[in-house]
């Protein structure tokens, strides 16, 4: 199912852990299917100098975090900010189309943990750490029938291909 | 390496006794069981031979009753759009519960868009049915009810019996698949008391893609493939010879080693279930004894995904089967188990281990001993386990 680059981040991922006293910190989840992903940041003279991932998920949740933290570390944060999905799922030489998602889930966490060491800085504190919980698209940017694959318009509530009903997230 | 099969609801290997008589069936070059000439009444009677055999697995009173079919979830379709359409004239009400098995639920949804009406009734926390409910949804409409025999992902077996007590009172059709269950629980549809009963070989160590439907004498069901008079005019198409003589055979390996089956399977069940504290902590088993398979356990283990530990156990050597939503083509948390009420997160670590008679007790050691390493590793990756 999973190519060698991704069964290898997920059997060995890279920079698991917490930072304690980050600089950033982001968190996402998917309420869809219940995924989460938590980034730590240590910047240092505007550059990620520590980056650390926690990930509860799939396998391709856990090597989109691998990756992401490899090519996230020692980037600035300028350069870091421009990491995207699109990014992450090439350096992992391609994912299951059905799991597309998940990368979307790894530069989410980033960005907010971006925005997040941005917004400390900038003195706005927060007693909890970001967390985005809204999550509508399941296969990237386009949407997508759970059930049978076809493509979807934005808002359908009903497969016409195959006799699904359908809820807000696809 | 050869992966060790903890997954048998997904697939039983093929008894080496059945494998002979499949053979043996192919290099009998069969002819048409239809065929008038010799040869087309030797295929017939090699037929009606298997169609014993099934019949009496069951406890069917007549051959007669047993339709033979590509497998279970032909059987279900056949079952329950075969009863709607037969008995719309008396109504287009069905009865049927949250966690049956998707051939049902789209079989249901199907005829829901062809006008039928469908009552779902939900489940306790054990994954049972309430008699009672069933009682009180049944309408003067209703014309069906269905309700599995054991579940697929959990293992509960239902309060069929109960049931039937009313479906018969009511004098309605009454429907149970027990795909999971024909060959690994003792099987008698006239304690059951059930109409239509859909099965499957694989379940009993045959062939998949065969199967059969359980249609009581009497009970109106309209074929779900028209053309010619196979199967008692119940089901057109040039029969799966060497499918249909193979289940014939398992089915009577199975009725005859059947307490020796449930034996082994219990013991290795409980040997996993008593011993799991000693691996791991911190999980929930959603299959309740004493109305559960032998050969099915369920269990999420909080704070880690199960396709992870799928994937981690398959480089082990394990083979095994999870519910979490991220192993569904849809990405969606199963609906059983969320209908027992559990989180969407405990649904994420849900793992289903189904014994066989290929496994042994060392095996299950073996899985409990590498279990507890990937759960350890995965814990340690994410952000809800907190020592």
């Amino acid at each position: 199912m999973y190519n060698k680059t991704v069964m290898d981040h997920f059997r060995n991922p890279r920079n698991v852990g917490v930072i304690e006293n980050a600089d950033g910190i982001g968190e996402v989840g998917n309420p869809l299917c219940g995924d989460m992903m938590t980034i730590y940041l240590k910047v240092n003279a505007d550059r990620i100098a520590d980056i650390k991932f926690q990930t509860f998920g799939c396998g391709s949740a856990i090597a989109v975090s691998s990756m992401l933290t490899e090519i996230a570390a020692g980037k600035t944060i300028a350069e870091a900010k421009k990491i995207t999905n699109k990014d992450v799922a090439a350096a992992l030489e391609g994912l299951p189309k059905n799991k597309l998602h998940c990368s979307n889930l790894g530069a989410d966490a980033l960005h907010m943990a971006i925005q997040d060491y941005e917004d400390r800085k900038a003195g706005i504190t927060r007693a909890e750490p970001r967390r985005k919980d809204e999550h509508v698209h399941t296969h990237g940017e386009k949407c997508y029938c759970p059930y049978c694959d076809i493509e979807l318009t934005e808002n359908a509530t009903f497969c016409d291909a195959c006799q699904s009903s359908l809820k807000e997230e696809h | 390496m050869k992966l060790i099969n903890f997954d048998h609801i997904s697939a039983n290997p093929i008894l080496p006794e059945v494998k002979e008589a499949m053979i043996e069936a192919i290099n009998n070059d069969y002819h048409n069981p239809s065929s008038q000439h010799r040869a087309g009444e030797q295929a017939a009677a090699a037929i009606e031979q298997a169609r014993q055999s099934v019949a009496k697995l069951i406890n069917a009173a007549a051959s007669k009753e047993i339709v033979f079919t590509s497998g279970g979830t032909e059987s279900v379709n056949h079952a329950i759009k075969g009863a709607a359409l037969a008995n719309s004239e008396k109504g287009k009400h069905i009865v049927t519960s949250n966690i049956e098995h998707n051939a049902v639920i789209r079989s249901l949804r199907r005829l829901k868009s062809a006008g039928f009406r469908v009552t779902s009734l939900a489940v306790d926390k054990t994954g049972r049915v309430d008699p009672h409910d069933i009682s009180e949804a049944i309408t003067d409409e209703t014309i069906l009810v269905s309700i599995m025999h054991s579940n697929n992902e959990t293992g509960t077996i239902q309060p069929i019996e109960e049931i039937s007590r009313i479906t018969r009172q009511k004098k309605v059709i009454f429907h149970t698949d027990a795909v999971d269950s024909v060959g690994v629980v003792p099987i008698d549809v006239q304690k059951l008391g059930v109409d239509l009963l859909s099965m499957a070989a694989n379940t009993f160590y045959g062939p998949s893609g065969v199967g059969g439907l359980y249609i009581r004498r009497g009970t109106r069901v309209f074929p779900l493939l028209d053309g010619g008079v196979q199967e008692n005019n119940k089901r057109a198409g040039t029969e799966n010879l060497i499918g249909i003589i193979a289940m014939g055979k398992a089915a009577d390996i199975a009725e005859r080693d059947l307490a020796a089956r449930l034996a082994h399977l219990k013991r290795l069940k409980d040997k996993f279930i008593d011993e799991l504290p000693d691996y791991i902590d911190e999980y929930i088993i959603n299959t309740h004894a004493p109305y559960s398979l032998p050969n099915l356990v369920s269990i999420s283990i909080k704070y880690i995904e199960g396709e992870s530990v799928l994937l981690m156990l398959d480089d082990d050597g394990f083979a095994i089967s999870t519910r979490s939503a991220c192993a569904t083509g849809s990405l969606r948390a199963s609906h059983v188990l969320l209908s027992l009420g559990l989180s969407h997160a405990d649904a994420q670590g849900t793992l289903v281990l189904s014994f066989g008679m290929d496994n042994t007790e060392a095996d299950v050691t073996a899985l409990l001993e590498s279990l507890k390493k990937v759960v350890t590793t995965l814990r340690e990756i994410s952000p809800l386990y907190k020592i």
